[in-house]
Order: C-alpha cells, then structure tokens, then sequence
C-alpha cells in the first residue's frame, strides 16, 4: 500500500469516525449522562488520535487527544457530561474535520477552541460533587463500575498473542501506560519461552506480572489493553481490599471477563456485517458495462426472434434472464439508504437552532428508504437550503408561536418514502408559511409579475422558485445569500425529479421533492417523428391522444387543445425539429407535465415502452436544451431522450419558435 | 497528497505552429480532395459510416451522434470547417474516432472522413506555417502544411476548430 492510499484509507475512516463523534454528541444533547454514549465517543476519539498519530497528523492526534482527556474523565465519572462540554467539542468538530482534511486550519483557532473546552471542563470540575453522582448512577446502570474512592492495589497478569508483533503491536508502551496509572512493579513471566532452537524471533513468549497502586478505576486499566483484548490473557485481581471493593466483584462473573466478553460480541458483530469500500467510479464503470450488456442482448434477442433455431432461441432467452438479474443487482449495489444523508442535518438543525434562537425538532421518518448513491449527493445541498428556509423563515420566534397556540419549540420534518419508481423526500415545518402577500408585493417589485395580475395558488407559490426571488426582508446569515430556491429547482430537475410547495397560512409549509430512483437507468416512451426516434420519460408523460385532423388543420405554428376543459398547448415536433418531412395520417399527442406546466407533443407514432440506459450527450451538445441525454436502441442505434422541462419552459416562455435547422 | 487521477494528457499545443519537434507518425485522410493529416496517437480507431442520429437545434459542425461501443459520441464535419463540399457518403467514406481534450474533458469525437489514407511520418523540415493569405480558409484553423511528394498536406487546429464550430451561434 503506497504511502497515498493509507491517506486516502485514513481520510475516509476519519470522516467516519468524526461523523459518529458528531452524532454521539448530538444524541448526549438529549440523553445526557448516558454511559453508552459517552463510551462510543470516547472510543471514536481515541481511534481518531491513534490513527491521526500513525499517519503523522500530530496536530490532529494532538488536538483530539485534549478532547479525549476530557471525555475520559466523563467516561470515569470523574465529571459530567455536561451541555457546555458537548457543545465546546461538537464547534470543534469541523476544526478536526479540517486537520483530518488536511487543510489550513488557523492555530489560534484552535487554541479558542481548546480553551473553551477547558473551560467547559473546568467548570464541570466545580460542579462535579453533585454531578458527579448523577454520572456514576449512569455508569453503574450500563454495568461499567463506579469510580472509586481511593488508591487500590492490582495485580495484572497478561499475555500477548505470540504473534502479537506481526499486527504492530508493542508491549513497551503499554506497560509505560500501566506506569503512568500510578507505581507499579513489573516482572515478566518468562515461563513460555522455548529451547533456542525452537525458538521464533519474531514471536512473542513473554508475559507480563504487574502490581501497580493506582486511584483510577478498573477500566483505566483495561483501557491500556483496548486494542489487543480480542487476542491475549489478561487478569486482573484487586490485590488490597482496604479500599471500596468493586460493586460487581461478588456478583458472578469478574467484570473484566464480561467486558471483555462484550467487546468481543461487538467485533464480532462488525465482523460479520463485512463491508467492502469501492471507488465510486469503479461502480460507473460496471454500470456502463451492464447497460452495455443489456443493449447487446436486446441485439441478439431480436436476432434470435427472426431465427428458427431452437438452441439460439433459449440461449438468447437465458441471456435476457441474466441480464436483467445482472441491472437488478448493479442497482442494488448502487442504493444507499438515504439515513446517511438525513443524518448530516442534525448538526445543521443544531447550529440554526443556535443561529436562530429559536427551538426546533427535526423529526426524520423513512431512513431506510434507498436512493441512488449519485443521487443523494446531489441532494444533500438543495435540502440543506430547504432545512435552512424552513428554520429561518417558516418557524415563528418562541414567542410568536405560543402566541399562536403552539408549542415554543418548532418542528422540522425530513421525510423520505417510496413511490413505485420514484422516491419523494419532503421537508415540512409547523410554522408560520408562505405569506402570501410578501410574495406577491416582492415579484411584483422585482417585475416577475405584473402589478395586480390574477394568479391561482400554486402559482403565487411557485414565484418563489423563480430565479431572483428571496422573500427575506433582511438578508440573514442563513438564507438569502442570493442562492435561491430557483437553484433548489434547478438541482432537482437536473435529477429529473419535481418539486412541490404546498403552504397553509400560520400552518406551516411542505416542499415534496420527487426524485427518480436512479439516474442511470429510465423507463421511456420510445416514440418517432419523421424517421428519427426519440425517448420521452414515461415519469413525465399523463396520457397519449390522437391529434385529430380538425384539430391539425385549425392552426398551424403554437396551438392548444382541448383536454377535459383545460387548454393545454402542443408543440409539432416534427416542426421544431425542422424535419422537412411530411406528417404521419395519424399523428398522435403525448402530453408531459412538469408538475405545475403541461404540454403535448405531436409525433407521428408512438412505438411503446423502452427501458432506458441514459448516456450523456457531448460538450457540444449541452447547450441544445432539448434534449437530456441519449440512449443506444435494440438495433445498435441512437435515439435522444427529450428534456421534458426544457421543452415545457420553451413552450410556455416562447412562441415556439423552431430550432435552428441542423445541417 | 492529490489522489487525482492522472491521465496522459492528449496535448496538441505541444506541437506549436512553429514546426514539429521531431517526425511523428501522422494519420492521412482525404476531405473532398484536399488531404489531412492527424496525429496518429490521437486516433482510437477507425470504423466504417455506421447509422447516425441527428441531433435537432445543434450546431451544424457537429450535427448528430453515433453509438461507439456502448459511447454515444458526436460526430463532427471538418469540411464544414474548411468551406468544403459536403459529398455524400460512398463506400470509402469513414469516421475517424479520436480522443481529445476539449475544455478539460477527454472526449471522443468522431470526424467524418471521405477517405483515410495511411500513417505516414512527417519530418519538421517539411511542413511550413500556414500562408497568412492567398488561401481561403481561415488560417487560424491551420496549425501547419506539410509538403510530401508535391502534395500538400493540411494539419489542422482541433482545438481551435473545435472551440469556434461547436459554439451554437456557428450553426451553418
């Protein structure tokens, strides 16, 4: 393993273990004093520091190690888990984050950081006689023993695993550790040691005796063996009984032994939930290569359906099978739960709950609906902005709201749930909603609209997703920063997914984000004009008609048409494609909606459904707007799969006008 | 500490219009008549015309697509670029797929040829600049002419081609 890839190994364990620091963290928010916690915190820093250390992070290991020694103490009921301690290590979070980045990270920083911790500590220590008892309720609840009083005298026995040295491990420092605990004497237990031609120097024979006087608890000691108890003997026997005798001693089962025990059920848990870290890109390779396969069995499907051998015929059978299994699978393997994105905003809830003053609850329902992994990182800034809008400018002040008749604290919800082959994930407050008035006063202002123009609901509302639009009367750290929902609009259709805001006055508002299962792959209307074919995604399509001639003959250029008494707007696309040809006899209408706009498209024929591989188009054709991407068909051909937003905007802003010709 | 994948980079400008570091093997292909030549290095394969699809509303230089083994590539027409007639496509007629970099993206684009010669060396003693006048195409688009066998061979500027043909207000 080059030097890189340990970095790069560390970067992504880092990440991890700062992620499950945070939300630890945030769970002792409201679960303070809670043992189990405080154990998977203090256990993720020490990671941190250890592994900061190996890859010669020094600065790293050695700011963690300061939020480390804190949590130690609160591990050891030497004092509580306070608000003020949590809240002093979660703002350090990101100065770790940038110091496990590698990136610059201002030293005095740091130091502020580092004295507000110490301040937090300090004042824990004040308050530690009360507390303290709290803590050591809670820690004798999770079945860890309590502090004790005095000094007390050990007797250590260990042994290593004999070949302990090949995974790194060094008894040295560990009895350097012992002896940092308080004096100790150490004899070694040389009783293993083989006749020197047997004798493997690589191995390790020796065990150790070690008496050591110490006022730490029981777990300091097991804590010096942390990262080998899976593998060695260790015996620990309390030696004076002068002092306090440990609470669990004469229970059954030494309590070293059940520790030990436990962790051992804990790394074999993990075991067993083995995981296997990919690049993402190499999943993009092997999705290219799957859609490639299903291209080519559509290939030699068609091929065996125009031959009479039999044997072709159940091979080509056999491979479609495996094909289609082979995608199922490749998508599978792409799905991440969307928890891991819900996840990230408890910090964010935190920190406009601090911004803000006000109090807020986000509630997430639904963690363990799965989404495209592309996908929901491309998702975690438009929810963000959402989370953001919803805290700042749904959410009453304390006052406003009990005012209101509800509850001071305001609730946020994330949720996420699955709809055939779309996922909607929907951001709700309970707060004041969308005022009206504002937005209709700010796009009159900022000429999105005419003064005084007749608009229904739903349109009013979606000005705000209008590019320009921002209803904060006074631009605030958290939103209107000039990133506006146009740009959460714009993400999310970029996905090919929809939005809908739905806002009842002093209720509260909602933003439905309807998001396609996967990018890579779409269910498409294979439909043809003139002689080309083209993909409408069927998510986008609400019925097919037949272009009557009456309705053909009334107008040529932009026309309507007559649906249930809505007049909904057709687009010839043999016209704007510039074609040249002559029209079908019996055209047909297929009628795409965005949500809030609908259109219908005239082709010449409808060819049925076609499950679609999508395929970016070229830099050179980005900026051609009609069309999202392309597909390889059956027959080795290329068809393109029509940008049903881009075409509902064209034809709702414009007259229609035709493409320039192409050739 | 970057993890960026590094990728050979596929630099034209390294052969500056001043002449050619030393002889490399160039591709030659003939565009109504007048023949061209690419470097070799640049080019991934040669295939046969197989069924295009057009794209509607795109520039004109680079009017459609094509399936290339699983890729949908487009297609450009250099003799869109150099003003020449656009023939139909005989039993000779070719794409030539190259793999470019083009606004810092490597990307594969097929160029229509009328014919592809062979793989030839050029020396730098035998090309010379492009004469700033006296010829009708634009001399920007030129990187050099080579000069074998009383034959003049045209190699052109992709990049430059490139970044003013694919522009939409190009359309032809």
């Amino acid at each position: 393993m080059s030097e890189e890839d340990g970095i790069e190994v560390f970067r992504v364990e880092s990440q991890e273990l700062l992620e499950q620091i945070e939300q630890g963290l945030l769970d002792l928010e409201h679960k303070p004093g809670d043992a189990v916690l405080v154990a998977s915190v203090f256990r993720a820093l020490h990671t941190l520091k250890g592994s900061g250390a190996m890859f010669g992070m020094d600065d790293l290991a050695d700011f963690v190690h300061h939020c480390e020694t804190a949590f130690d103490r609160v591990r050891k009921g030497q004092a509580p888990a306070t608000a003020a301690l949590v809240t002093a290590v979660l703002n350090a979070m990101d100065f770790m984050r940038a110091l496990a980045e590698q990136r610059k990270a201002p030293a005095e920083e740091g130091e502020r950081l580092l004295a507000a911790l110490h301040a937090a500590v300090g004042g824990a220590a004040a308050g530690a006689v009360e507390a303290g008892a709290v803590a050591a309720g809670a820690a004798q609840a999770a079945g860890t023993p309590a502090p004790v009083a005095g000094a007390a005298r050990y007797r250590i026995r260990f042994g290593l695993a004999s070949d302990v040295f090949v995974n790194g491990t060094r008894p040295l420092p560990m009895l350097d550790e012992l002896r940092a605990l308080g004096p100790c004497r150490v004899t070694a237990v040389t009783d293993n040691i083989p006749p020197l031609g047997a004798l493997d120097p690589t191995a390790c024979y020796l065990g150790w005796d070690v008496e050591l006087r110490t006022e730490q608890p029981r777990d300091a000691i097991e804590d010096v063996f942390m990262f080998v108890r899976d593998d060695m003997t260790l015996k620990i026997d309390v030696i004076d009984d002068a002092v306090v005798a440990e609470p669990q001693t004469d229970a059954g089962a030494p309590p070293a032994a059940k520790a030990v025990a436990a962790e051992a059920a804990d790394a074999k848990t993990v075991r067993s939930d083995a995981t296997v870290r990919v690049p993402a890109v190499r999943l993009d390779e092997l999705m290219d290569r799957v859609g490639e396969l299903v291209i080519a069995q559509a290939r030699l499907k068609q091929i065996a359906a125009s031959s009479a051998d039999l044997n072709l015929r159940s091979v080509a059978e056999e491979i479609e099978h495996l094909a289609s299994e082979l995608r199922d699978s490749m998508m599978s393997v792409r799905m991440v739960p969307v928890v891991q994105l819900f996840g990230r905003f408890r910090r964010l809830i935190h920190d406009l709950s601090a911004e803000t003053g006000k109090e807020i609850a986000l509630v997430t329902e639904g963690e363990t609906t799965e989404l495209d992994k592309t996908v929901i990182e491309r998702l975690a800034d438009p929810l963000v902005h959402l989370i953001r809008n919803a805290a700042d400018h749904g959410l009453e002040p304390p006052a406003e709201r009990l005012a209101a008749g509800k509850a001071a604290r305001g609730t946020i919800i994330l949720s996420a749930r699955q709809t055939g082959a779309e996922v909607v994930i929907s951001v709700c407050d309970d707060g004041r909603g969308v005022n009206r008035a504002r937005v209709r006063a700010k796009a009159e202002e900022n000429g999105l609209i005419a003064v005084g123009a007749p608009l229904s609901d739903p349109e009013l509302l979606n000005l705000i997703f209008q590019p320009g639009f921002s209803t904060a009367a006074t631009i605030t750290n958290l939103s209107g920063r000039g990133v506006g929902m146009d740009v959460v609009k714009r993400t999310i259709e970029g996905l090919r997914g929809a939005l809908e805001l739905t806002s009842q006055p002093g209720d509260g508002s909602k933003v439905d984000l309807r998001i396609p299962l996967t990018l890579a792959i779409i269910d498409g209307l294979l439909v043809r004009v003139a002689n080309a074919r083209y993909v409408i995604p069927v998510s986008a399509v609400e019925e097919c008609l037949e272009l009557t001639p009456a309705q053909d003959l009334r107008s040529t250029g932009r026309s309507f048409l007559t649906i249930r008494d809505a007049l909904v707007p057709f687009v010839r696309l043999r016209e704007l494609f510039r074609t040249g040809t002559k029209p079908d006899l019996y055209q047909k209408i297929v009628v795409i909606s965005t949500g809030t706009d609908r259109i219908g498209l005239v082709v010449d024929q409808i060819l049925g459904d076609y499950q679609t591989v999508i395929k970016p188009l070229s830099t050179f054709h980005a900026q051609v707007g009609s069309f999202s991407g392309a597909t390889i068909l059956g027959d080795g051909s290329v068809a393109l799969i029509l940008d049903v937003a881009a075409l509902t905007a064209q034809a709702a802003h414009h007259d229609s006008a035709p493409l320039r010709a192409a050739g | 500490m970057s993890t960026q994948v590094t990728r050979e980079p596929t630099k034209l400008r390294d052969v500056s219009a001043s002449g050619l570091l030393e002889g490399k093997d160039f591709l030659t292909f003939d565009l109504s008549g007048e023949t061209f030549a690419l470097e070799a290095i640049l080019v991934r394969e040669v295939l046969d015309r197989s069924p295009e699809t057009n794209v509607p509303g795109a520039p004109g230089f680079v009017d459609a697509v094509a399936n290339f083994r699983g890729r949908i590539i487009p297609l450009a027409d250099l003799r869109l670029a150099f003003g020449l007639a656009v023939t139909e496509a005989t039993q000779d007629s070719r794409i030539i797929v190259i793999e470019f970099n083009f606004e810092d993206e490597a990307n594969l684009i097929g160029l229509r040829a009328d014919k592809v010669f062979e793989v030839t060396t050029i020396t730098p003693d035998s090309t010379e600049p492009a004469p700033r006048l006296g010829t009708r195409w634009r001399p920007d688009f030129i990187r050099c002419l080579a000069k074998r066998a009383g034959e003049v061979i045209v190699l052109p500027d992709l990049a430059r081609i490139f970044t003013v043909c694919g522009q939409p207000e190009h359309a032809a």
